[in-house]
């Protein structure tokens, strides 16, 4: 069975980088440490895991910065080669059923961080006693080799491959009929984005900035509007599909990216001095993760407003002085686990599959590959937005099953 | 031998190609046989010793006015304001007309022993001056007696403690106007009308008012009703401000109101070729059009526009009249007309123009697509007295870079509006809804007071300009344009004028008849249906 494999190697890795830098994101899979291979399916590491074969698996930002060579050096412990790439998974579940897990043949989303529960840490760690596993504090140790999701840990496999993976039974949800394939393999950056729409605190009526509207940003979009009560939402989107599906899924105002600042100054009438906003947005969410990015979003945020990093930042060189001075607050927002909504704790992945639902968020995949065409697939997904499109998924449902609603 | 009038020639198989404006360029143009070029009369004669004839005005007044050295006495306020960098078109030679003017003033109000003189540029909600452009309009003597000591000054629509509220019209037009020259025992105005639509009760009514004063003509209601604005009869713009200066008058206000007129001697020699009838160009003509247009071809955008910005045109004086506002302006638009004026008989399908590097507000400055839009829709479609050039329904093609790009200093709301506002709606009345917030905006008031920056409100303004010609016109084209500015704009881009006459027969028929407002010199046609 064929699947995609990711390996440990420097010089890989350095022109991949190089690749990438020279001609664009994506463009360095050829030459990067991912690899097309005959894969096994993975040893099943304990009697609560269950396999899963995926269905679709989707091209996620922090993929693409691992195939360009870009992540950050703070990844490195947290990650066991060679692993296969993809956490964003919808699947079906193979083989023997587990105690209180789904039933063989059913339809899944990977939920895909592993926490203390996945790997047999007992007692838990403090996030993931509280059900927030995003936080876990143990994802480089345990009986699993190292990895802070499936899809970056050498013992799970990973969703680019049809050799399945494993999933501990507390890593899978049940995924509704009402949904399909394509708006199942949003749930999991939907879900990203719910937690990032609550990690902001958005105050009723609040006017938030989106700065990027990539798959990111328009899932932060959507759960904003099923989540929160925002006044004025301004986006900054770059290319013709993304303006369009900004403007359908809620924003006020749709902008190019160097004009967010400008549309932010106008609604909240502020002044501008030394390149920032005198006031500004109560809340700004950096869907990028540049440097560039989040520079423009400290202009743009009010004075003790907050900036959430949606998109994943690696190193990055940015003047923090008007953080300081105007005490901005910077949240980090990764992963997921339970949240706090109006008094009562409720998982994330159940949370995003209402937004996907309600918001129809399958339309956001506009291409599907086979693993077979991994390079086509990794410099469309980098060049997506230029290319009319927002998701790019790897495609491993069996041809009578494609275009089917499940 | 006297200036030739204007004319409307026939195109045949003989005429030779037609020249277009096309921004910091030109177009050589071929138009179908059958086509007619509206051209504007040759530039009528100066005054031979136009201070003579200043002199001559202010002891001479027009209407019920005392001669000006009769209103002037010791101890008295005097404030004279003037006309703003966005006349004349373009800036023209030192001396400038106002400086020729202002020192005759200064002059008898030095004979008088009046102490007490301010200048104020009447800037309305255009940007400030630099002190170079008001020293260029002043000349040195002046500046530099007024401008050390705080005693020339640039309107400022925006500060409350120097307006004044002088009552509402009986139409419920709120009058409030800089305070300085209301509250002085004599405001002089000096004007330069360069097209019908200058002077008169718009000088102090608009030049000298505030935002609360303005939006009561500039508003695409008064703007859809001025048909056309260089037609004071038939011109709600100018009722408005009738009754505004009449309420300024009846209020105490004492104006005395000066105004010139200038030939149509727009450009120097190198590009005497522009002025010229194409078939009356001469060897050096044609060799001073190519070596401009291969020149301009290889040289960058930004430099062209600098080497054009910095054109000083010949212009010269061809009269000048003062004394009581109404019987001045009639002399001066009667003045205007006998250069700008041709007859042209009937309306044509399509309306084709070459549009300039420059439009009154952009002096030193980027020609930004609203502009762009101003300059074509505005002013040259609204160049006819009767009816307009170009039938209901029909199609206006305009040629022009339309280069996406903005001054950030002097354009800052107009980005936002191109950006912001032109993107969800280019209907003059839609867009209104957006002014508020622009024209309140607290930044833009504080670039306009503080920087060199045209008010948050006045992209509006260019874009209700364009209102008469929005509700008229079946399509508008633009050649040569920058394909995603011009479709922000609401309008068609092409390639090529055969390309957008095509188009245009999309509209309004096959062979459609087409005629082209051919400039310089300017022309106000006048047309019988």
């Amino acid at each position: 069975m064929k699947g995609l494999v990711f390996e440990r190697s420097l010089p890989r890795f350095a022109a991949s980088r190089l690749a990438s830098a020279l001609s664009g994101s994506g463009r360095g899979a050829g030459v990067s440490p991912l690899r097309l291979a005959e894969l096994d399916p993975p040893a099943l590491p304990g009697p609560e895991w269950l396999r899963v074969r995926p269905l679709l698996a989707g091209i996620c930002g922090s993929d693409l910065s691992t195939v360009d060579g870009r992540s950050s050096r703070y990844f490195e412990d947290v990650v066991s080669f060679p692993f296969v790439p993809g956490h964003e998974v919808v699947g079906v579940v193979e083989g023997p059923s587990v105690p209180g897990g789904p039933e063989p043949d059913s339809r899944v989303v990977l939920q895909p961080v592993l926490g203390c529960e996945a790997r047999g840490i007992d007692p838990p760690c403090p996030p993931c006693a509280a059900g927030e596993v995003g936080g876990c504090e143990r994802v480089a140790f345990g009986h699993l080799a190292p990895g802070l999701q499936i899809g970056y840990c050498a013992d799970t496999g990973g969703g680019w491959s049809s050799a399945g993976l494993v999933a501990h039974v507390s890593q899978v949800h049940g995924v509704p009929d009402a949904l399909s394939d394509e708006d199942a393999v949003l749930v999991e950056p939907t879900a990203c984005a719910v937690h990032a729409v609550l990690r902001a605190r958005v105050a009723p009526g609040a006017t938030v900035a989106v700065v990027g509207a990539g798959t990111l940003g328009l899932t932060f979009l959507a759960s904003l509007r099923h989540l929160a009560g925002p006044g004025t939402v301004l986006v900054g989107a770059k290319h013709p599909l993304q303006r369009r599906l900004a403007s359908e899924l809620g924003a006020d105002v749709v902008v190019a990216p160097d004009q967010l600042g400008r549309a932010v100054r106008l609604r909240s009438r502020s002044l501008e001095f030394s390149g920032h906003l005198s006031g500004g947005a109560d809340v700004v969410a950096d869907c990028v993760g540049s440097a560039e990015s989040l520079a423009q979003s400290l202009a743009m945020v009010r004075p003790r407003g907050r900036v959430v990093l949606v998109g994943m930042p690696g190193t990055v060189h940015v003047d923090l002085a008007s953080l300081w001075h105007r005490e901005v607050e910077l949240a980090g927002a990764y992963a997921y686990g339970t949240e706090d909504v109006d008094g009562t704790r409720r998982r994330t992945f159940d949370l995003a599959m209402e937004v996907v639902g309600r918001f129809g968020l399958g339309r956001l995949v506009s291409a599907a590959y086979p693993v077979e065409r991994f390079e086509e697939a990794i410099a469309h997904a980098g060049a997506a937005g230029r290319r009319g499109a927002v998701k790019v998924v790897f495609e491993l449902r069996p041809r009578a099953r494609r275009g089917a609603a499940s | 031998m006297s200036p030739r009038p204007g004319f409307v020639l026939e195109v045949d198989r003989s005429t030779p190609p037609t020249l277009f404006w096309h921004g910091e360029g030109f177009r050589l143009e071929r138009l179908p046989v059958g086509s007619r070029v509206l051209y504007g009369p040759e530039p009528v004669a100066a005054l031979e010793d136009p201070v003579s004839a200043i002199r001559g005005a202010l002891l001479e007044p027009l209407g019920d006015s005392e001669p000006l050295a009769a209103l002037l006495r010791p101890g008295m306020k005097l404030t004279i304001a003037f006309d703003d960098v966005s006349l004349p078109l373009p800036p023209m030679r030192r001396p400038d007309v106002r400086q020729l003017v202002i020192e005759q003033v200064l002059e008898c109000a030095a004979e008088a022993g009046v102490d007490d003189v301010v200048l104020v540029a009447a800037l309305a909600l255009h940007r400030r001056m630099t002190d170079a452009e008001l020293r260029h309009a002043l000349g040195d003597r002046v500046y530099d007696a007024f401008a050390p000591h705080g005693l020339l000054r640039q309107h400022d629509a925006e500060d409350p403690d120097d307006l004044v509220h002088l009552g509402t019209t009986d139409q419920g037009e709120e009058v409030e106007i800089n305070r300085r020259a209301a509250e002085s025992d004599l405001l002089v105005y000096v004007n330069i009308n360069l097209v019908a639509m200058d002077g008169g009760h718009k000088s102090v009514a608009t030049g000298l008012a505030s935002y609360r004063s303005l939006r009561y003509h500039h508003n695409p209601r008064t703007m859809q009703h001025s048909r056309s604005f260089m037609d004071q009869e038939r011109s709600e713009l100018h009722s408005s401000n009738w009754r505004m200066g009449r309420l300024i008058a009846r209020s105490g206000v004492r104006v005395f109101q000066i105004e010139t007129t200038l030939n149509t001697d727009t450009f120097p020699e190198q590009f005497r070729f522009l002025q010229r009838r194409e078939w009356e160009w001469t060897a050096r003509d044609r060799a001073g059009f190519l070596a401009s247009s291969k020149a301009l071809e290889r040289t960058p955008p930004r430099v062209a526009r600098t080497i054009f910005h910095s054109i000083r045109a010949p212009h010269r004086m061809t009269s000048v009249q003062a004394g009581e506002v109404e019987a001045v302006h009639a002399r001066t638009t009667a003045n205007v007309y006998a250069q700008q004026l041709v007859a042209v008989e009937g309306q044509s399908d399509v309306l084709t123009m070459g549009l300039p590097y420059i439009c009154p507000y952009n002096v030193n400055s980027i020609m930004n697509p609203i502009l762009v839009a101003c300059l074509g829709l505005g002013y040259f479609f609204n160049m006819y007295r009767g009816a307009p050039l170009v039938r209901a329904g029909g199609v206006l093609v305009l040629s022009h870079p339309t280069p996406w790009d903005f001054h950030p200093g002097h354009h800052p709301s107009y980005i936002d509006f191109f950006e912001q506002v032109l993107t969800e709606s280019t209907d003059p009345v839609e867009v209104a809804k957006f002014e508020q917030a622009f024209a309140t905006d607290p930044w833009y008031v504080h670039l306009y007071r503080t920087g060199h920056a045209y008010h948050g409100v006045h992209p509006f303004y260019m874009w209700y300009w364009c209102a008469h010609a929005l509700e008229h016109l079946g399509a508008v084209i633009v050649v040569g344009g920058d394909r995603a500015a011009v479709r922000r704009l609401g309008f068609t881009p092409a390639t090529t004028l055969a390309d957008a006459l095509e188009m245009a027969s999309d509209v309004v028929g096959p062979d459609p008849s087409v005629l082209h407002l051919h400039s310089p010199p300017l022309a106000l046609a006048d047309v019988r249906p």
